[in-house]
């Protein structure tokens, strides 16, 4: 019982994490590196906001965090991805380049040690099925199938989501009909990142704001999307029940320093058996050999 | 209102050095080989003059073991198209290869430096063997995982000396030897690339990178070519690795560490990617103004990760590309 609870939770926090690269990735084929560097942004600006000025309201705070980590993506973007867009190369190392330096700047700037933390929403704990599982955890659940039935209903059913999915599917045909690509492209960062940034302020309160969290966010958002196959909602998500259930049982059984070595091994293994990724649909010829 | 634009002529020099008239005087050789012994003679007569700074003297060293690291960096993502974020995979493993070598098996230095180099260009190889299929992206993030798996599985089962560390490794015997294994091997790979890249199969390993498709299409096994190019790159990681871990006696988890990654790609980048010297001289620039930065801690890597944006967005072609136009062409402005 207590794997299959834990299970669940890990893999909903996983697909929390990965969502917005995969969205990033999927619509503007941008591959965003800062995406952990975000993350963790987001969880030190909102915990700049409640402990530097007192009284400062919690729910404001995370609205005024995810709004932040939103413009600084679609700022990354305007300022820096627009002049090298298209060059592969140039743009995996600028945006690790610029993640690397948010990352080491926030722990130059103090942000060390174990003292940054954030609130929990509701604090306390209840039993299902038998096993205790803290407030936080049930509100993490809950918003992850939140955001995924969001995200559905944005990209299927609203102007601007089926503009974004007309840019991923072929940005030729988008664009003659009127459709702005590098528009499209800050907006997606823009979500992408307001993910990151909403999944860093439900999965934080249940540790600390620490800079390594930041790589291994990185680490595991890019290991769900390439096992589930980037450009598929549905394969993030399944993506994410695979490894967060291998991480429960590696923790259970062996130790939690393998929970890295499960993830790469899933992607070996992915890779091997089905280079393109369990949904993976798009463009699989051209982008792996 | 009068317009004018810049042009760009190649020099007479150069054309004139094109072809067989390269040996017909002086001047068209001293054109040609100027540079090239300005470097060798530069970086050979280096640890002499630094003679008054004893400190910088060992700076050298490390300045040339991530020139090494750098050099196959620039192989590996300018002339076969795999970006490798991981960099500290090499140079780990063949520090930690080296250390078994000398301080479980007691090997003497001179055959477990070459002999961590080969071993651990083949693990590297072995180990990155799933990932060759990948292109772009793909190869980029899985090798940025590797070094931290690595670093990972060491502390979890607390092998070879855990978080601690192998030591008492042994040391070089005098400086001299010290400075000039790496500055000679440096010379070797840079040179030695040189001219790999432009034999038969550096034109394969450049169609890698190009047009796979077309690389397949011709009866050649893309992944075997990268195999190749994996294992000569990572040759060069762990060497610098192994002479690293000799240099400071010490193998660890810091060997894992993400300067060994970062620093190479940045150096790469400003000096001018695919010219191979220029990740040199990008390694000169940077691994010294790293030194001069030691207090800042992590401040460092900051100022590498901007540098380096700002080259790759307003400087892309890198310091190298740009010296070695204003060296071959020069520039007036006609009307247009």
């Amino acid at each position: 019982m207590h794997i299959l609870v834990y299970g669940v939770i890990n893999s909903i926090t996983l697909s929390l994490i990965s969502l917005g690269f995969a969205l990033v990735y999927s619509i503007s084929r941008v591959p965003n590196f800062a995406h952990g560097a975000l993350y963790i942004t987001t969880g030190y600006i909102v915990w700049l906001f409640i402990n530097k000025i007192t009284g400062f309201p919690y729910l404001l705070a995370i609205i005024l965090g995810i709004s932040i980590s939103g413009i600084i993506g679609a700022l990354i973007y305007r300022l820096i991805l627009i002049r090298i867009r298209g060059m592969e190369i140039s743009e995996i190392i600028a945006t690790y380049a610029i993640g690397v330096a948010i990352l080491e700047g926030l722990r130059w700037g103090g942000l060390r040690g174990m003292t940054f933390t954030l609130p929990v929403f509701i604090s306390g704990s209840t039993e299902i099925l038998g096993v205790t599982v803290d407030f936080q955890r049930i509100v993490v659940v809950v918003c992850g199938a939140l955001t995924f039935l969001f995200l559905y209903f944005f990209t299927h059913h609203t102007r601007v989501g089926l503009a974004l999915r007309g840019i991923a599917q072929d940005e030729r045909a988008a664009m003659m009909l009127g459709i702005d690509s590098d528009l499209t492209a800050i907006l997606s960062l823009a979500i992408g990142s307001a993910l990151a940034g909403f999944a860093a302020l439900l999965l934080l309160p249940l540790g600390n704001i620490i800079v390594e969290a930041g790589y291994s966010v990185l680490i595991f958002a890019v290991a769900v999307c390439v096992i589930g196959g980037l450009g598929s909602l549905l394969g993030t998500v399944i993506a994410s029940f695979i490894i967060g259930f291998a991480q429960i049982l590696t923790d259970k059984y062996l130790s939690t320093h393998y929970q890295m070595v499960v993830a790469l091994l899933a992607i070996i293994i992915t890779l091997i058996v089905k280079p393109s990724g369990l949904f993976g649909k798009q463009k699989e010829l051209e982008e792996r050999v | 209102m009068e317009q004018l634009r810049r042009e760009r002529l190649d020099r007479s020099l150069k054309v004139r050095t094109e072809g067989i008239y390269a040996i017909s005087a002086f001047e068209e050789i001293l054109y040609l080989l100027g540079p090239r012994l300005l470097f060798i003679v530069g970086i050979l007569i280096l640890p002499f003059i630094l003679e008054a700074a004893p400190y910088w003297k060992r700076v050298i060293n490390i300045m040339c073991a991530y020139a090494i690291i750098a050099i196959s960096f620039d192989f590996l993502s300018n002339f076969v198209g795999l970006v490798c974020l991981g960099g500290a995979l090499f140079t780990g493993i063949g520090g930690y290869f080296t250390a078994i070598y000398n301080h479980y098996f007691s090997f003497p230095m001179y055959l477990s430096i070459p002999l961590a180099a080969v071993s651990g260009a083949l693990f590297c190889t072995v180990v990155l063997l799933p990932a060759l299929p990948l292109r772009g992206v793909y190869f980029a993030i899985v090798t940025l995982m590797y070094p931290l798996l690595f670093s990972r599985i060491i502390e979890a089962l607390n092998i070879l000396g855990g978080t601690n560390g192998i030591s008492g490794i042994q040391s070089f015997p005098n400086p001299y030897i010290e400075h000039y294994t790496v500055i000679l091997i440096l010379l070797f790979f840079l040179f030695g690339l040189r001219r790999f890249v432009n034999e038969d199969i550096g034109l394969v390993f450049r169609g890698v990178k190009d047009n796979d498709q077309a690389v397949k299409a011709s009866g050649i096994n893309v992944t075997t070519i990268k195999i190749y190019a994996v294992f000569i790159a990572s040759l060069m990681g762990c060497f610098s690795g192994a002479y690293i871990a000799h240099l400071y006696m010490w193998a660890g988890l810091s060997l894992f560490a993400l300067d060994f990654s970062i620093i190479p790609i940045a150096s790469t980048v400003i000096g001018g990617g695919g010219t191979l010297i220029g990740a040199v001289i990008g390694s000169f620039i940077l691994v010294p103004l790293s030194e001069i930065l030691r207090e800042a801690g992590t401040l460092r890597i900051v100022i590498y990760c901007v540098v380096l944006t700002l080259f790759i967005v307003f400087k892309s072609e890198g310091l190298m590309i740009y010296l070695q136009r204003k060296y071959h062409q020069f520039e007036r402005w006609v009307k247009v």
